[in-house]
């Protein structure tokens, strides 16, 4: 049974004669990681901007857990969490502050548990200003379910973090998500949205140009499937033979990737190929279209 | 703790720990007093009457007119107010509260420079304590109020500073602080009218200290009580959460209409 959470249907904002979101609509059910993607401009934050009850938007239904984020604001607040890609918090803030400030707007107890859990701990003192970029998207992040909202909204929240600050975020959002909370992630990050969502859209010009889990997006693409072959005395490198279902071939460092179309017998008529000319094969790798390659192919045509 | 005293402690501390608040509540004005103390007296002896008085007023201008509109026009272009928005912090709290705070650094500021004028250089005490209690508050009311329609109004940080300029310089000038309104030129002398500083020393001159004014004192606490209403409601009605948001209620030129009261009081002295 559909437990939807959040619904857009044929959701409009124009800023004077520039239409930024043009009839978009999806749903995203409960407990689920959906990603918002799109280069700059796509009508990606204006999307969440309406979401979140910061603009009107100028058409459609924009719906969450049955209420108006225009209509509602009061509402509105305890449904959700947002983390701002921007600081959102005053630098002179320290964090025990802000977790007190933001609580007792919502009207629940403040959240230091949160804190600590979030890898804060020693740093309840410290000023806004004083804190890591991995830091404050952490307090931020506390700060955003710390009133308990079932949907939270992360724009960008990794953008700028060093690579362990970023696993250890991906691993409080699976953690949120393992609680029932509902996560719509905007991301540029292809391997993030990849790596974490369960679906995303790809919002292009206003207009959403494909939607679906990325194993379904990657799956839906041009449809090649990239071989790439290493191996002991290079045979590949300078051989042209066509080989079944290939449309393109090309170099990379010590391997020789194909794209293909029908990978099996590709991959069988390289093997006899390497047999044939005494070649020992070092890796071979079959791989989809990345999520990254996709979204590349549908903005970039 | 409800919400509005963890946001009023939280702006009270911001006072004493961003250093340029700091400075604008508490070193600039009580450097400025320590300095007219000692040089200002020296030269001319008759300011020790109105040093109390104009000294008070210097540290609420400076604090709500130079001070506040800053860090609220900088926290809307780092967009705070946005977060603050969906986590259901009214408007009215966002702009009332670093007014109340500014409002409360001021009031320690002036009783710092009325407990001490006496004492270190001679400065006259109010013979009536209760108006100057009243026209202190009254004073720093319609003061933050109008730092308050400066940050709202201010399109971006230069502009704030301009603005305040605006204000805070003829103030200083032709406001009655640092030369009595009686001896302002005569083509001068009018537009003295349209400060806050002139009706406030004019009141602090007549009502606090029993001297003889050149403005109708009652029309002067009218002109502060309704141009500091008309400034506070203007704000809250102007109040725009963000930069990138351009969309409000009205247009900013209605801030004007919170001289309105000064102007009709050019006709009432």
């Amino acid at each position: 049974m559909e437990d939807k959470v959040l619904l857009v249907k044929d959701f409009r904002k124009v800023y004077g004669d520039f239409v930024a979101v043009d009839g978009v609509s999806f749903e995203v059910q409960r407990g689920e990681i959906f990603g918002l993607l799109g280069p700059n401009g796509a009508g990606k934050t204006s999307t969440l901007e309406c979401l979140e009850g910061l603009r009107q938007p100028d058409g459609g239904t924009l719906d969450i857990l049955g209420v108006n984020p225009a209509r509602e604001p009061h509402r509105l607040r305890n449904l959700i969490g947002v983390q701002l890609q921007s600081s959102g918090l005053p630098a002179t803030m320290t964090a025990r502050e802000a977790m007190r400030f933001f609580c007792a707007y919502h009207g629940v107890a403040p959240r230091d548990d949160l804190l600590e859990r979030l890898g804060l701990q020693g740093k309840q003192d410290a000023q806004y200003q004083g804190l890591s970029t991995g830091q404050q998207r952490r307090l931020s992040l506390a700060l955003a379910v710390a009133h308990k909202p079932p949907v939270i909204i992360l724009d960008e929240p990794t953008a700028g973090l060093d690579v362990g600050s970023r696993a250890e975020l991906h691993t409080l959002m699976q953690e949120l998500r393992g609680e029932g909370l509902t996560i719509i992630l905007a991301t540029h990050d292809m391997a993030e949205a990849e790596k974490m969502t369960d679906r995303v859209a790809i919002l292009l010009k206003g207009k959403i140009v494909a939607t679906g889990s990325p194993t379904e997006l990657t799956a839906t693409g041009a449809g090649f499937t990239k071989v790439s072959v290493r191996t002991e005395r290079a045979v590949l490198m300078d051989n042209h033979t066509a080989f079944p279902a290939v449309s393109q071939r090309i170099i990379r460092e010590e391997y020789v990737i194909y794209w293909s179309t029908d990978p099996g017998p590709t991959v069988a008529a390289i093997l006899a190929h390497l047999s044939a000319q005494d070649d020992k094969l070092i890796d071979l790798r079959v791989e989809r279209p990345s999520l990254e390659e996709r979204f590349l192919e549908l903005t970039t045509g | 703790m409800t919400a509005f005293m963890h946001h009023f402690a939280y702006e009270f501390k911001t006072g004493l720990r961003n250093p340029s608040l700091l400075m604008i509540n508490y070193l600039f004005p009580l450097g400025f007093f320590a300095m007219m103390g000692f040089v200002m007296t020296a030269i001319n002896p008759l300011f020790q009457a109105s040093m109390v008085p104009a000294m008070v007023i210097f540290a609420i201008v400076a604090a709500t007119v130079l001070g506040m509109p800053g860090p609220l026009v900088e926290a809307r272009e780092a967009g705070i107010f946005r977060s603050y928005k969906i986590n259901g912090v009214p408007a009215l709290s966002i702009l009332a509260i670093p007014g109340l705070t500014t409002g409360f650094h001021a009031l320690i500021t002036a009783a710092i420079i009325t407990l001490t004028s006496p004492l270190f250089f001679g400065g006259h005490a109010p013979v009536n304590v209760g108006a100057f209690v009243g026209i202190t508050l009254l004073t720093a009311f319609t003061c933050a109020a109008l730092g308050m329609l400066i940050s709202v109004i201010s399109a971006n940080s230069r502009a704030t500073i301009l603005w305040s300029q605006l204000v805070f310089l003829p103030s200083m000038l032709i406001g009655g602080l640092m030369m009595p309104l009686d001896v302002l030129p005569e083509a001068v002398r009018p537009f003295s009218a349209l400060l806050p500083t002139s009706h406030a020393m004019q009141l602090f001159t007549g009502w606090a200290y029993n001297e003889p004014t050149v403005f109708n004192l009652p029309v002067s606490a009218l002109t502060l009580a309704l141009s500091g209403i008309l400034a506070f409601a203007l704000s809250i009605y102007l109040f725009n959460w963000d930069t990138h948001n351009q969309i409000r209620r009205g247009h900013p030129l209605m801030a004007l209409l919170a001289l309105a009261p000064y102007v009709v009081s050019m006709f009432l002295k």
